[in-house]
């Protein structure tokens, strides 16, 4: 990035730092957390210990960083080297991102940009001007990415709710500023596992690691009774919605199961996962000593705010999350991907100058898809 | 600590206190070297730690009734006692460790059958509270079931490689995991391993007693029997090599993947040099970054600590697990291609 693009998202940033103080908080327990940030075209400080609000607040505006960060971890000694902090225990975390979810409109929104030349274009395995394969995709993500991050997000706090008990009030949701959801879950009876206890969790809501047996088939005479049922708790309930679909179905699709055999139905349920499971990144989930973007901090990656959602299912981030000022800014910028901010649409832009509000300029510079003028 | 009744401590004899066991019954260890009676006990003793060296549980006279309670109750717990001293004297780690397994898999018999108890509720008790005192299990009774908190469940199922053991494959309701008193002993048989591995490894180890030798000496024998040599072929597990593939493509290799594939070459002795390479092709590469990635891993930066291989039960969460049948019964790459001789 150069000079010139780095000068104003500083500025943008800045400024967005100053008039949202009150959106901007530290979690519960502070002084038990480490906190890191990262500047622009710069490596990451962290191991910082960081007392209440007004310490963070100053820290925003001496150092105007492009991300910040907070554990999810408690320590002792926070601002101590890692194996020197003392781990206490750690909040349980989420990532869901619509990357991760496969979906067929990705393509339509993803562009590379060439590490060598700079072009961008839509073509994903090699630069349409220099041919190098050292590409950066860049995705600006739609409406259904965002709808398909809420359901899984949904299906998230089920299993949490009704297998795990964790209490609804505990999880808490927020959109990451970029491309999904980070759910946040407190308070509960897993505060204390570890990381490779933590990964047992996630195959378990990924409904992953699944062996036959455990939903009614056997090697050795199976038997029809032992399939599970509509009213069974947990996984054995969803499987049987997702299997048989409808009650009168159900006998009839046993019998087919149980002629298909056992290698059969490991398919069966493999299948099963890559649609009923949720999809978290498990690598997230599993890191206990992690630290993730900072609630009420702009995101680097896009110019959005990260921020709780309090209605998921009417949140829309790209008039919600998006608080960077309407103060307009000439750009040059090559966007081929339409994009909407702010209840405004932007793009596609073919290598043009244009003059465009602060907020869609920094979304698009943070892409990497334009630059100041 | 819990009050064990005799019958109890015959069940359970690593949770009594040794020493003050034997005073209770008025006897000292030299006793048992010189008095011929007593002495036979040594050689009972040798027996239960034969038997468990074989991998076998040590046929207890509590399970027949062909001697009265009275007697065999004490010469259970003595001969357990009398086992560790021996075991003490020999020095022997191998046998140690396959005694305290094989005492594991006694008790838990026992714990099981207290368990599924139901005409006396104080031996139901009982059991629920060894496990909830020694291992920090809540475990509770629910209609035929034994139900606990999912995250306790957590802590020692990851002990277990077995499929079964993955919570998915279990009754999980309300933040609790169901099992049948079996399975709730068998969760906590390593703990149980470890306790009684760690109760024998923290006794003193008393001086040669007179009457003791000729059973350590043939304790010291029986362990030359299980020296292994293993043998490895050299050839890299197929999630390395499918590793190396991606990178050659030029393709992206996710983080975790890098991470695998350092982790592996390192503790194959590879140096950061020569490692680096590997990752020129990578979309992103930074020789720079690159550098500092690999001497972190190495722990030749950073906080020192040197990062190890991940288990194959995380690389199959993270999908960079590509297993053969050559890959049969291992637990993390680095034992790929081994082979006992």
């Amino acid at each position: 990035m150069q000079e010139a693009d780095i000068q104003f998202l500083e500025n943008s940033f800045k400024k967005y730092y100053f008039d949202h103080f009150d959106q901007i908080k530290v979690p519960e327990r502070t002084s038990e957390r480490e906190f890191g940030y990262q500047k622009f075209n710069s490596g990451m400080t962290r191991h910082l210990a960081i007392k209440d609000d007004k310490e963070l607040h100053l820290m925003l505006i001496q150092n105007i960083p492009s991300d910040v960060y907070c554990s999810n971890a408690y320590y002792t000694f926070p601002n101590l080297p890692m194996n020197e902090k003392d781990w206490k225990e750690a909040d349980l975390i989420f990532d869901i991102d619509a990357k991760d979810l496969n979906l067929p409109c990705r393509e339509s929104h993803t562009v590379s940009i060439c590490n060598e030349c700079n072009e961008v274009s839509k073509n994903s395995s090699q630069c349409s001007k220099c041919n190098s394969t050292k590409l950066e995709k860049k995705s600006l993500p739609c409406n259904s990415c965002i709808n398909a991050s809420k359901i899984e997000v949904t299906k998230l706090s089920e299993v949490l709710i009704d297998d795990l008990a964790v209490e609804k009030e505990n999880i808490h949701v927020y959109f990451s500023g970029n491309e999904g959801f980070h759910v946040y879950v407190y308070d509960s009876q897993f505060q204390e596992i570890g990381s490779r206890e933590r990964s047992e969790l996630t195959d378990y809501i990924s409904f992953r690691g699944i062996i036959p047996e455990s939903f009614g088939m056997k090697k050795i005479k199976p038997n029809r009774a032992s399939f599970p049922d509509f009213e069974d708790k947990g996984w054995k309930g969803r499987f049987s919605k997702y299997a048989f679909g409808s009650k009168s179905k159900r006998s009839k699709i046993i019998t087919e199961l149980l002629a298909n055999g056992y290698p059969s139905f490991q398919k069966t349920l493999d299948d099963a996962s890559e649609s009923i499971g949720v999809k978290i990144d498990p690598n997230v989930t599993m890191d206990i000593h992690r630290i993730f973007r900072l609630p009420g901090s702009v995101n680097s990656k896009s110019g959005l705010t990260k921020i709780q959602c309090n209605n998921l299912e009417k949140f829309d981030p790209y008039t919600e999350a998006s608080f960077l000022s309407d103060d307009t800014v000439e750009v040059v910028t090559n966007c081929p991907i339409e994009f909407r901010l702010k209840n405004k649409k932007f793009g596609p832009y073919s290598n043009e100058k244009i003059t465009v509000p602060t907020f869609a300029a920094a979304y698009m510079i943070c892409k990497k898809l334009a630059r100041i003028a | 600590m819990l009050e064990l009744g005799q019958d109890e401590i015959a069940k359970y004899p690593f949770l009594a206190d040794a020493g003050q066991y034997l005073k209770d019954q008025g006897f000292s260890l030299e006793q048992f070297g010189s008095d011929p009676d007593l002495k036979q006990l040594i050689e009972k003793a040798y027996e239960r730690i034969r038997v468990a060296a074989d991998g076998k549980i040590y046929k207890s006279d509590l399970d027949g009734d062909h001697v009265s309670k009275e007697a065999a109750l004490p010469r259970e717990v003595f001969s357990f006692l009398l086992a560790i001293v021996l075991l003490k004297l020999s020095g022997m780690h191998t046998l140690i460790k396959r005694f305290a397994l094989a005492e594991a898999r006694r008790a838990e018999k026992y714990l099981e059958k207290d368990l599924a108890n139901i005409s006396d509720e104080s031996k139901n008790q009982l059991a629920i509270r060894v496990i909830d005192d020694l291992f920090s299990v809540q475990v509770e009774k629910l209609d035929d079931f034994f139900v606990i908190p999912v995250s306790n469940y957590l802590k020692h199922s990851i002990n277990f490689h077995e499929r079964e053991w993955k919570l998915i494959n279990r009754h999980v309701e309300n933040g609790q995991v169901y099992l049948s008193p079996h399975e709730t002993v068998r969760l906590i048989r390593k703990e149980l391993g470890t306790y009684i591995n760690s109760k024998i490894v923290n006794a003193r180890t008393p001086t040669m007693i007179p009457g003791f030798e000729d059973s350590v000496n043939k304790l010291v024998l029986l362990s030359k029997k299980f020296v292994t040599y293993t043998v490895t072929t050299g050839e890299y597990p197929p999630c390395i090599k499918h590793a190396i593939e991606v990178l050659e493509k030029g393709e992206n290799l996710p983080h975790s993947g890098r991470f695998m594939l350092a982790t592996f070459l390192l503790s194959k002795g590879q140096s950061v040099q020569q490692i680096a390479p590997l990752f020129k092709n990578a979309p992103d590469y930074n020789e720079r970054v690159t550098l500092y990635q690999l001497n972190h891993l190495a722990g030749t930066s950073g906080a020192g600590t040197q990062y190890s291989c991940p288990s194959c039960e995380k690389l199959k969460t993270q999908d960079l697990c590509f297993a053969t049948s050559e890959c049969d019964n291992i637990i993390n790459p680095l034992q790929f291609g081994r082979k006992k001789k």
